[in-house]
């Protein structure tokens, strides 16, 4: 009986501590998120007669983001849903994702020195700031002037345009340089949960390197995977750095979603529209997580069974 | 998903802001009763840098403008003080800022503003009128007697003075005067008459280095609202068309637009005699300067600006001996006579005005700063820094034969953009098909379809006309 009440008072005082946390939660994040909502059905901007007359327009913003007619042209929407799946799925998942992974692991077998070394020097690419490092890229990649052709030149191979005839392929790389660091950590903080004893023992049995991150590494930290994989797969659908780089272009071949929103709603001040794409954003990356959420059950079952 | 914090940011600092006025509005009751108000504070924004882009305008503003209007001010017994808000950002971030800022509530008093984007601004209540803002003493200005109407033009809409036009431009064709000579062309008089000729010019330079780019007509995205003016709008007055019909509709299929499209084929793709790669990079604009500076390129599409300030000796992208090496010629139309009201040439015009912020909290000396700024003298002292086009009759450019010949050859043949509330968007669209034109990525009639599209989505299907491609008139 006393402990019920003593739970009781604390839930009240716990709660009278959370209100303060809560409502700005609530005033900052819940309502702006159901007011992105409400604007995506409505033709607000911010320049122009809608700006001042805001109308419900019901499921326009979204019906002509999908109209056939405008769907794949250039610079449309659906270029840009398709360039940013494949932007993730190679600068997020095969680059962050796996090169985390292998860097944890080989730093694994590093001594303490080169293991600080190697992740220092990833880290740096994490923590610096977004246009410091837009801008040392930009001036890295220049066709003219640039310090990687400057290399290329001395080993007498041609000078190449990247940010003109492989845009694409620089931000895929670009991401992956910067954001590996995460994973790395993550990973590595993974990797020290497991019992050394059960990579003693697979040594001495002689298993190779590989056998023993699928067969004992991999199973053992799936969760992390999973959360590892939510959370690099949001960060790179929202990504804005690439646009210091090559602002979208050229000819919108890095017209990745949050450039294509940026355009809209920030330089064709269409905030109805803009909010309609960041709702479609939101319900794809609700859609990966569910995936990820349920192949890692699916994964956790399988593993009882055997 | 949530809004970009500015958005949030601002609605929370609103709050702060009422609040920080009430107490201020006390105090300031309490203060007046003791002792005379502080001196009223007015900014101008301007996109200048001293030292940086348009640096004449700033160091004008700086050494002639502040202190000419604190002393004026003080002789009537106001006391005043002015701050100046220098932008470095392009035109284009300018307007973001101020409709940023003026959808808040914040900005400079005084703001330069691009005349185009008025309607936008007033249909969103962005602007007032400036008799609105700051009282009738803006409809009887003595400024208004010297501007004519045509200049008046570029900040009325529905019948009402927005703010006050400052300078004109004009557009037309620059060319090397040492690169023709070299090729064996007219170095001293070069006009052509027809597209054809400019692409015969532009061959012969070609045939002296291959692989140089002697022709820049802008096209793309990149180049943003100079692809509209500098290129686009050029091209379309010299087939005869214009982007609205007789009766308002967006042309969005038309045979003068398919030629203008074939052009930028010819010259950026099938005979390169333009860089593509220019036209395409984030920093093209730059670079289409530093490379007629540099003599790589011999022709190029620009406004009169990129002459007198520039590449003017002093300028970003200096040409120590511009006057002799840099002729200009008219823009010619796409064959003699085929131009907009029947003209052998073309030029477009645009024009930089100043506007008042409606939520100005000192308007009346907001106002009186702006009309200062645009008086005779003060205009006349703004010319000493950086010659122009300047609107006002009695201001003419004092020593500048260029500016004086430019004006008087092009101001009768110019044409202006639409005064609309879609152009922007329309605009942008316009940047979209040409890219894909000099990208490579679709031929002139898949681009047109594709902006024939876009344009239906902005301004509504019954808004838009598609002309028949073989005669020129049709559904």
């Amino acid at each position: 009986m006393s402990s019920l009440r003593g739970a009781n008072v604390s839930s009240r005082t716990g709660a009278a501590f959370m209100t303060p946390a809560a409502l700005l939660i609530g005033l900052f994040v819940v309502f702006p998120f159901f007011w992105i909502i409400a604007v995506s059905f409505s033709n607000r901007s911010l320049l122009g007669a809608n700006a001042l007359h805001p109308q419900f327009v019901g499921l326009k913003n979204y019906l002509d983001l999908f109209d056939p007619a405008t769907f794949w042209s250039q610079g449309g929407f659906g270029p840009s849903l398709w360039l940013t799946i494949q932007f993730v799925v190679l600068s997020a998942l095969c680059g962050q994702v796996l090169l985390g992974l292998v860097l944890a692991w080989i730093s694994r077998e590093l001594s303490p020195r080169a293991k600080s070394l190697l992740q220092g020097i990833v880290m740096l690419a994490w923590i610096l700031p977004d246009v410091v490092v837009g801008f040392a890229w930009f001036a890295y990649l220049d066709r003219d002037a640039g310090t990687l052709n400057q290399l290329l030149h001395g080993l007498h191979i041609p000078a190449a345009d990247f940010l003109i005839e492989h845009p694409f392929l620089t931000i895929c790389v670009f991401n992956a340089w910067r954001g590996a660091a995460f994973s790395m950590m993550l990973f590595d903080a993974a990797l020290q949960s497991i019992p050394p004893s059960y990579l003693e023992t697979a040594d001495v049995v002689g298993a190779s390197s590989w056998q023993k991150l699928r067969d004992i590494v991999l199973p053992l930290i799936r969760g992390h995977i999973v959360t590892d994989l939510i959370l690099i797969t949001m960060w790179t659908f929202n990504v804005f750095t690439p646009f210091l780089l090559t602002a979208g272009g050229p000819s919108f071949e890095t017209d990745i979603l949050p450039i294509y929103t940026y355009r809209i709603a920030f330089k064709s001040f269409e905030f109805g529209k803009g909010a309609a794409i960041g709702v479609i954003v939101m319900l794809i990356n609700l859609a990966f997580s569910l995936v990820y959420l349920r192949l890692a059950q699916r994964g956790l079952r399988a593993g009882r069974k055997t | 998903m949530t809004p970009p914090p500015h958005i949030r940011l601002t609605h929370r600092a609103s709050i702060v802001r009422s609040g920080a006025r009430v107490a201020v509005l006390l105090l300031g009751a309490a203060a007046c009763a003791l002792a005379q108000a502080d001196p009223a504070e007015v900014s101008i924004a301007c996109r200048c840098v001293e030292g940086g882009v348009n640096g004449s305008e700033a160091r004008w503003l700086k050494q002639y403008v502040v202190p000419g209007y604190v002393a004026a001010a003080r002789a009537q017994g106001r006391e005043v003080t002015v701050k100046l808000r220098e932008f470095a950002g392009s035109a284009e971030q300018m307007s973001q800022q101020l409709a940023l800022d003026f959808a808040t509530g914040q900005g400079a008093d005084v703001a330069e503003f691009d005349g185009f984007q008025i309607p936008g601004f007033v249909d969103a209540d962005l602007l007032k009128p400036l008799d609105e803002v700051a009282g009738p003493e803006a409809n009887t200005w003595e400024g208004w007697s010297h501007i004519p109407n045509s200049a008046q033009a570029l900040v009325r809409f529905r019948g009402k003075r927005y703010g006050v036009p400052e300078q004109t431009d004009v557009r037309m064709i620059f060319y090397r005067r040492d690169r023709f000579r070299a090729a064996g062309l007219d170095a001293d008089h070069w006009q052509p008459h027809s597209w054809d000729d400019i692409l015969a010019a532009a061959r012969k330079l070609k045939a002296l280095d291959p692989r140089g780019y002697p022709l820049q007509v802008n096209a793309g995205v990149a180049m943003g609202e100079a692809t509209t003016m500098q290129g686009w709008l050029m091209l379309l007055a010299g087939t005869g068309e214009e982007l609205r019909d007789g009766q308002g509709r967006w042309i969005v299929r038309s045979p003068g637009m398919l030629a203008a499209l074939d052009f930028y084929k010819t010259v950026y793709i099938d005979e390169k005699l333009g860089e593509a790669r220019t036209q395409r990079l984030v920093s093209g604009r730059n670079r289409s300067f530093t490379d007629f500076q540099r003599g790589r390129s011999a022709i190029l599409v620009e406004s009169n600006w990129f002459y007198y300030t520039a590449i003017d000796p002093q300028g970003d992208f200096p040409i120590a001996d511009r006057d002799d090496i840099v002729g200009w010629a008219k823009m010619p139309a796409r064959t003699p006579g085929s131009a907009v009201r029947g003209q052998d040439f073309v030029s477009v015009s645009g024009g930089n005005s100043f506007v008042l912020n409606p939520h100005s909290r000192h308007p009346r000396e907001a106002w009186s700063l702006l009309a200062f700024m645009n008086s005779a003298p003060a205009l006349r002292s703004y010319q000493e820094y950086n010659e122009h086009l300047c609107v006002r009759d009695d201001v003419l450019p004092p020593h500048s034969q260029f500016l004086r010949d430019s004006g008087r050859e092009l101001l009768p043949l110019t044409t202006i953009r639409p005064i609309d509330a879609d152009y922007e968007k329309v605009s942008a669209e316009i940047q979209r098909m040409t890219e894909s034109v000099i990208a490579g990525k679709l031929s002139p009639r898949a681009a047109m379809a594709e902006y024939a599209a876009a344009v239906k989505q902005i301004v509504g299907a019954d808004h838009v006309v598609a002309l028949d491609l073989a005669q020129g008139e049709g559904s």
